[in-house]
């Protein structure tokens, strides 16, 4: 039996774990053609590479269709509920760094903070009649932030894209989206909350929980956390 | 899975409040998201079962029978009424899988104004009498003088607002309170804020619904509340005094009194607490060994503003109580469409009394 090891199947997200494995004397490579998502692991035994949407790497994991997988810590906390009694973090890897932030515009010169935008959030429902909506599309995410900060009187609307964009549009009153430099936030007039961080994400290795895992399997693992450790 | 003994269980439940002159209702299962998203907020969703209607919407699986029984009794009902229900709900489990994310609830309401400590203690007695044989123990408490306590506060308008709303929110409420007694500092952008001549002068853009005279008014308000004397430490004692009471209702009613002296807004609270103390007593409740905490009922039952309730099996069990319930005058004002009846009710779970039993 294999161990199978799920890896982001394009862009540079692929590149810097396959870099990151290679620094760390295990080769993943696509096998055939550029277009194929088939691969090829050297320096290890048992391993089997398949390459997956990053998106789609938590539930494959969960689901224990794969034993290890590279993905963003932000997608794991999100598409998994309880995810630390789901999967393990073997490594985090130190790539594709992005934080989850509440941004409000910066025209919004009273709000600097949860608190203030917990208080604007209570005066704009009474002023318009509904729950002022914050844009994103990590949902679980953010509730379970807002909650544990205690801000109240705010509706999640799903926007898949071009978030920024959706406050212009005057379909939301903020957002909570991924951010690396902020650049593209400022650019659209936005500013981050001073304690609207909810997650620094980063590429982490991955693995699933080990209950029916075989001999075999747990031994591939073994060996490969002894390359990984050094 | 619920078995055909909690069925059983369950309807023996109902039949034991119908004999108290309840009439047997019910819910759809399927209610409308919007209202129970505007009541219980964005968390309702990591706790409810969302679905999608072609044509009426999001639905959410019924979480609870009291939104759908208010919302009966407000369209077609007529005072005093009494109700009793029998049915699932559902509930999803995100933390703990070994919770099921459907049970049954056995509910009795009361909507009946004449006489509150009458029908609070009548609720209570009878799941305190169907509950009588079981392994659990009651707690009461009462949000009601809660509320009084922080209405009565000599403070702002909006201050008292501002703790009210998050009464059900201790760790928020004690920041704010931090914050009105000038305990925490006020933040750097705050003060640079405020120490502006006219903040508005160069303001960004305006993007998005919130509009700038929106923006000006807080900021007027920022700048009343920044003249605003700080709450005393007195009065910040005073409210820390009275959440930390947990005694026998009769001790619990002499430190009240106590705290009364120094917080007389709380006097008509603690008068109607005594009230109930009577009416439970002449039910048969013997109230000189019941439990009260005065912060019992603020982290999870957000629609309750008066008396609270519940029962709970041995800690170690770690199940939720067998049975809660509480007055919730307000919720009614809210789906009533400003019309408001004074109401009382709560629910017991046969499933969960059936493991309390099974553990003894």
């Amino acid at each position: 039996m294999t161990l199978k090891l799920g890896v982001p199947s394009k862009g540079r997200l692929m590149e810097k774990t396959f870099d990151w494995f290679a620094t760390r004397g295990v080769t993943l490579r696509k096998s055939g053609s550029d277009r194929e998502y088939a691969g090829a692991v050297d320096g290890i035994d048992g391993i089997e590479l398949v390459l997956l949407s990053a998106g789609e790497i938590p539930r494959e994991l969960d689901e224990g269709r794969i034993h290890l997988g590279v993905t963003g810590s932000d997608l794991v906390r999100e598409k998994l509920s309880s995810w630390d009694q789901r999967v393990v973090e073997v490594a985090k890897m130190g790539f594709g760094g992005a934080d989850l932030i509440i941004a409000v515009p910066q025209a919004w010169i009273d709000v600097d903070n949860l608190d203030d935008l917990d208080a604007v959030a209570a005066a704009f429902r009474a002023n318009h009649g509904f729950r002022l909506r914050i844009a994103t599309k990590y949902h679980r995410l953010v509730r379970n932030f807002l909650r544990e900060n205690g801000v109240a009187d705010y509706q999640l609307v799903d926007s898949q894209g071009a978030t920024e964009g959706t406050i212009r549009n005057e379909t939301a009153e903020a957002v909570a989206d991924i951010t690396s430099t902020g650049e593209t936030l400022r650019a659209n007039g936005l500013k981050i909350l001073g304690d609207g961080l909810i997650h620094a994400s980063q590429a982490t290795l991955f693995r699933g929980r080990r209950s029916n895992w075989t001999k075999d399997q747990r031994e591939i693992l073994k060996a490969l956390d002894a390359k990984l450790v050094r | 899975m619920i078995g055909q003994a909690n069925w059983d269980r369950a309807r023996r439940y109902q039949a034991a409040i119908a004999e108290r002159g309840a009439v047997i209702t019910d819910a759809d299962y399927l209610q409308p998201a919007e209202t129970l998203l505007d009541l219980y907020g964005e968390d309702i969703r990591a706790r409810a079962f969302t679905t999608h209607d072609p044509l009426r919407g999001e639905q959410m699986l019924r979480p609870d029978f009291t939104v759908p029984i208010v919302q009966q009794h407000m369209a077609f009902g007529a005072e005093p009424a009494r109700y009793t229900y029998l049915g699932k709900v559902f509930r999803k489990q995100e933390i703990d899988e070994a919770r099921p994310s459907e049970f049954v609830q056995v509910g009795f309401e009361i909507f009946d104004g004449s006489d509150v400590a009458k029908a609070d203690a009548e609720v209570f007695a009878t799941f305190a009498e169907i509950l009588a044989d079981a392994p659990v123990s009651p707690v009461t408490g009462d949000i009601g003088i809660l509320r009084a306590a922080v209405m009565g506060l000599k403070t702002t308008e909006r201050r008292r607002a501002a703790l009210m709303r998050h009464l059900w929110r201790p760790r928020r409420f004690k920041a704010l309170l931090d914050r009105f007694g000038g305990i925490s500092p006020v933040p750097a952008a705050r003060a640079a804020l405020l120490a502006e001549a006219d903040p508005m002068a160069n303001l960004p853009t305006v993007l998005g619904l919130r509009s700038e005279s929106e923006i000006a008014m807080r900021i007027e308000a920022l700048r009343d509340d920044a003249a605003a004397d700080p709450i005393s430490h007195i009065e910040r004692d005073l409210l820390d005094a009275l959440l930390s009471v947990r005694e026998t209702a009769p001790n619990a009613m002499a430190l009240l009194g106590d705290i009364a002296v120094d917080l007389p807004s709380i006097s008509a609270a603690v008068d109607g607490m005594s009230a109930r103390l009577d009416a439970l007593s002449a039910l048969g409740v013997d109230v000189e060994v019941l439990p009260f905490e005065a912060a019992y009922g603020r982290t999870s039952m957000e629609y309750y503003d008066g008396f609270v309730f519940g029962f709970a099996a041995a800690a170690d069990l770690n199940i939720p109580p067998v049975a809660t319930g509480g007055r919730y005058d307000a919720l009614t004002t809210v789906l009533g469409a400003g019309k408001g009846v004074p109401a009382v009710g709560g629910v017991i779970r046969p499933d969960l009394v059936a493991i309390a039993e099974a553990a003894r």
